[in-house]
C-alpha cells in the first residue's frame, strides 16, 4: 500500500504519509479485530491536498454498520500519532472486493475461526495509470455463480462443509457448519 | 435536456424503494421464522438501508445544485427519509406492500430483486458519474439479493403442499404490483434519453424470462393478469404506505435532529 508516489507527495507538518500508513495499519476491524482497515483493504489512498491530509476510505458493504466506528477509530489513531489536519473522504468507485484482503491477513482470518474469502467474485473497476477510474466494468459479474471449490473448515481443514445460511454475524460473513468435526464457522464471502 | 429536478426526482425514486423495503424488512426483526431468516432479511435490508443512504446524499447534492438560483438550504438525507409526508415519497408500490406471511415476503423481494438487479446493471454505465459509481457498488449486493430470494421461492413453490400453496398465493396477489417497474414516465423517458436514466420499458423482457425460470423450477405458474396497478412513482400509494411511515418517523418527528 504504501508506493513511492505517495511518500513523495508528503508535504504536510508533521508526520509524513509513511506515518500515516503505519497509524492506519495499526486501526483494527471493528468486528474482526485481527486484521487492520489497510489489510481489509478499505484505505484507498493518503494524499496532501489543499492543506490537509485526505484519507480515502472505501466502505464493504453500503449498509456496513461499522463504517461510522472506523471513521471514528480512524480519527483517533490520527490523532494519537500528531497528524493535525487531515479528513476522511469516502471513496466509492472502484467498489470495495474482498480481492483487496493482504494475503497475510487471509492466514489471521483462518487462525480466528473465520474461512477467508475465495477467489474474486467481481470486477468492479478499471483503474488506469493515474490511479483514476476510466470505466466501471461489469462484465464479470454472473448471477447465479455457486463457489467453485467448498469452503475449508478453518478449525479441521476439511472440505467437507457446508452453507447452513448466506448470511452470518454481519452482511459480509456467510455461516458455514463443518460436517467432520461439526463445528460451526463463519466464511468470508468473495464480494 | 433533462433538469436538476428531473434529476432529483429520479434520484429520489431510487432512494425511496430502497428506504421503504429495507423498512419492511425491519420489520421482521424478532418474528423471522428462524434465526437464520431473520438474520439474512435484515442484513439484506441494511444493504437496501446503505444504498438508500448514497442515494439521498446525492439527492442532497442535486438538491442544491437546484436551488442555488433561488437560495434555498437542501434538505439532508435524514429530511428526505423522516420529514416527507407521504405523496412526497416516490417508491413502488411493490416495496411498500405489507410482509404477509413468509411466502408473501419472498415473492415481493424475488421481484424486486430480479428487477433491482437489471436496473442497476444499466445504471452502472449511466452517464451521470455519481449514479454509475452507486449503481455498481450497489449491483454486487443486489446479485446477492437476487439469488437469495430465487432460492426461497423455489424452496417454498417446491416444496409442502402448503408452502406451495401459499407461494402461488403471493407470486399472484403481488403481481399487479411489478407492472410499475417497467413504466416510464417524461421522467424516466428524459434522463433515459440523455443516457442518465435506465430505460425500464426494455427490461420487461429479461426479467419476465428470469422469474419464468425460477416460477417453473419453483413448479409454481406464471400469473398472466394484465391489469397493474400504478402512481407510486408519482407519489400515488396504497393505503400500507402511510402506517408503515408513522412507524418509521414518529421518533424523528418527536424528537427533531436526534440521534443515536
Amino acid at each position: 500500500m504504501v508506493s513511492a508516489a505517495s511518500s513523495a507527495i508528503a508535504r504536510g507538518p508533521g508526520p509524513g504519509a509513511d506515518a500515516i500508513w503505519r497509524a492506519l495499519a495499526a486501526v483494527p476491524d471493528p468486528e474482526i479485530p485481527v486484521i487492520s482497515v489497510v489489510d481489509l483493504g478499505i484505505i484507498r489512498g493518503v494524499e496532501w491536498r489543499d492543506d490537509e491530509w485526505v484519507i480515502s476510505v472505501t466502505p464493504t458493504y453500503s449498509g456496513c454498520p461499522a463504517t461510522e466506528v472506523i471513521a471514528g477509530d480512524i480519527g483517533r489513531a490520527l490523532a494519537a500519532a500528531g497528524v493535525a489536519r487531515f479528513r476522511i473522504e469516502t471513496r466509492l468507485a472502484p467498489a470495495w472486493t474482498t480481492d483487496w484482503i493482504a494475503a497475510d491477513a487471509r492466514q489471521r482470518l483462518a487462525d480466528y475461526g473465520i474461512a477467508p474469502p475465495g477467489a474474486r467474485a467481481a470486477a468492479s473497476g478499471q483503474i488506469d495509470q493515474t490511479g483514476q477510474v476510466n470505466r466501471i466494468d461489469i462484465s464479470a459479474l454472473h448471477r447465479y455463480r455457486r463457489e467453485a471449490a467448498s469452503v475449508p473448515c478453518p478449525r479441521c481443514n476439511s472440505t467437507r462443509t457446508r452453507q447452513q445460511s448466506r448470511y452470518g454475524s454481519t452482511p459480509c460473513k456467510a455461516q458455514y457448519r463443518c460436517d467432520d468435526c461439526l463445528e460451526p464457522f463463519d466464511y468470508f464471502k468473495p464480494h | 435536456m433533462p433538469s436538476d429536478r428531473q434529476l432529483l426526482d429520479y434520484v429520489l425514486r431510487l432512494a425511496d424503494s430502497d428506504l421503504i423495503l429495507a423498512q419492511r424488512l425491519g420489520e421482521w426483526v424478532g418474528h423471522g421464522p428462524a434465526l437464520e431468516e431473520d438474520i439474512a432479511l435484515t442484513n439484506v435490508g441494511l444493504d437496501l438501508l446503505g444504498q438508500a443512504r448514497l442515494w439521498f446524499a446525492y439527492a442532497s447534492e442535486v438538491e442544491a445544485r437546484e436551488l442555488v438560483r433561488s437560495g434555498g438550504a437542501s434538505r439532508n438525507e435524514d429530511e428526505f427519509a423522516f420529514m416527507r409526508e407521504g405523496g412526497g415519497f416516490r417508491n413502488l408500490l411493490l416495496a411498500e406492500q405489507p410482509n404477509g406471511n413468509y411466502a408473501d415476503t419472498t415473492a415481493r423481494q424475488f421481484y424486486f430483486d430480479v428487477w433491482h438487479e437489471l436496473l442497476l446493471r444499466n445504471l452502472a454505465v449511466s452517464r451521470d458519474p455519481r449514479i454509475a459509481e452507486i449503481a455498481a457498488k450497489a449491483l454486487k449486493e443486489v446479485m446477492y439479493h437476487a439469488e437469495r430470494s430465487a432460492d426461497w421461492v423455489i424452496r417454498l413453490g417446491d416444496g409442502t403442499e402448503l408452502s406451495h400453496a401459499r407461494m402461488q398465493s403471493a407470486i399472484d396477489g403481488l403481481w399487479m404490483f411489478t407492472g410499475e417497474m417497467f413504466a416510464a414516465d417524461d421522467t424516466e423517458l428524459a434522463l433515459a434519453a440523455e443516457g442518465v436514466a435506465a430505460d425500464v420499458r426494455a427490461l420487461l423482457p429479461v426479467w419476465r424470462d428470469r422469474v419464468a425460470s425460477v416460477l417453473d423450477r419453483a413448479t409454481l405458474t406464471m400469473p398472466s393478469a394484465a391489469w397493474m396497478q400504478r402512481g407510486g412513482k408519482q407519489g400515488v400509494h396504497t393505503e400500507h404506505l402511510g402506517h408503515l411511515l408513522a412507524e418509521m418517523q414518529s421518533l424523528h418527528r418527536a424528537h427533531p435532529g436526534v440521534q443515536w
